[in-house]
């Protein structure tokens, strides 16, 4: 009798985990995951928009797979925060010298209308020249803000003229095309830096 | 390299003629570390950066500037959200404290500079007068550094 009961315990107790093991998996991976509501950004792999670099070639997310790669949205009338992130990341580049020849680093704009092909081009021949610029329609920038989980905003001045507000973070990703991890802007380049290693080096990892 | 054109000649003479007026009334304030990067043509807005000091015993206000450069030029504030969402909006007066200072600096407070009447090129320079409320001013001259400048240092 007593045994029965200690077994009764123990079969409601698995019974109680698997419960919560498939409540857990129902919630996260199953189909009561909630939707567009993680912040994370997809794999590169799972996004899809198509844009043109700054030298009219073509490109998409799978443009960016087989390389590690940095990614981060702005626009060229941006007079501050966005030249500050262009020299930033030159300047991060820089410090990791031949090793920033194995990166894609993409600055894809959230201004399109006024950042044509010709003028992205000339504004990353200022920066380093690792730095890839991309525009493209309206809907396939807002297509590729949604697989990064970056947001934009146009905002009219009181010039007439408008600016954008935009995700200002760095994107990182494995050369699988997995997100490894964001630099936030204005981060110390001690801490952008490593960062950016530990996505280089994962893609040792995968390759072995 | 610089060359000098009639215009800049013009802005030179203004600055050396003005220089002496400028102390007149906030005659406490200093400005150190100005700065600003080099524009693509004129269609961008440019910005420019620069520490202001307050070293005398009274609170000073900044209210306004003003340049030859741009017919728009406005103190904006770049704000970075929890989302790391930036942003950008006109900043209205800005008072320092005695003996503080108020860092005009990327990501931050900024010279916004709009409608330029010409192309912001590295290693010119460009008089910027600061406004206050006590009625003086304070032009300072601003190095243009590359496009790709992080601070005063280049």
């Amino acid at each position: 009798m007593r045994r029965r009961t200690a077994l009764g315990y123990g079969a409601a107790a698995l019974g109680a985990m698997g419960l919560t093991l498939f409540v857990g998996w129902w919630r996260v991976d199953g189909p009561g995951a909630p939707e567009a509501v993680a912040s994370l950004p997809l794999p590169l792999t799972e996004m899809d928009f198509r844009l043109t670099d700054h030298e009219g070639q073509p490109v998409g997310p799978e443009t960016l797979v087989g390389r590690p790669t940095m990614v981060f949205f702005g626009f060229t009338f941006c007079p501050d925060v966005c030249p500050t992130t262009l020299s930033d990341i030159s300047g991060w580049l820089d410090a990791l010298g031949e090793d920033a020849g194995q990166m894609n680093v993409v600055f894809i704009t959230v201004d399109p209308d006024r950042d044509t092909v010709e003028a992205m081009a000339e504004y990353v021949g200022y920066f380093h020249p690792a730095i890839r610029g991309w525009t493209g329609a309206q809907d396939q920038i807002a297509r590729a803000a949604e697989g990064f989980r970056a947001s934009y905003e146009l905002v009219p001045t009181d010039s007439g003229d408008y600016t954008m507000n935009h995700t200002a973070s760095v994107f990182l990703f494995d050369a699988a095309g997995g997100f490894v991890s964001m630099i936030d802007y204005h981060e110390p380049r001690e801490f952008a830096v490593p960062k950016i290693r530990r996505a280089l080096e994962e893609e040792t990892e995968g390759a072995t | 390299m610089t060359k000098l054109t009639i215009p800049m000649l013009a802005t030179l003479t203004t600055l050396a003629l003005t220089s002496g007026v400028a102390l007149a009334g906030s005659e406490d304030v200093v400005v150190d570390d100005a700065w600003a990067r080099a524009s693509i043509g004129v269609n961008r807005p440019g910005a420019a950066y620069m520490t202001i000091h307050n070293t005398g015993d009274e609170a000073v206000t900044l209210t306004g500037i003003s340049t030859p450069l741009a017919m728009m030029p406005e103190i904006h504030e770049s704000k970075t959200n929890a989302e790391g969402v930036s942003s950008m909006a006109p900043v209205g007066e800005i008072t320092i404290a005695p003996g503080e200072a108020a860092e005009l600096a990327p990501g931050g407070l900024h010279a916004m500079l709009m409608q330029l009447q010409q192309p912001m090129i590295e290693g010119d320079s460009f008089p910027l007068t600061l406004s206050f409320s006590d009625g003086g001013d304070v032009t300072v001259d601003v190095p243009i550094l590359g496009i790709a400048a992080r601070g005063p240092e280049g």
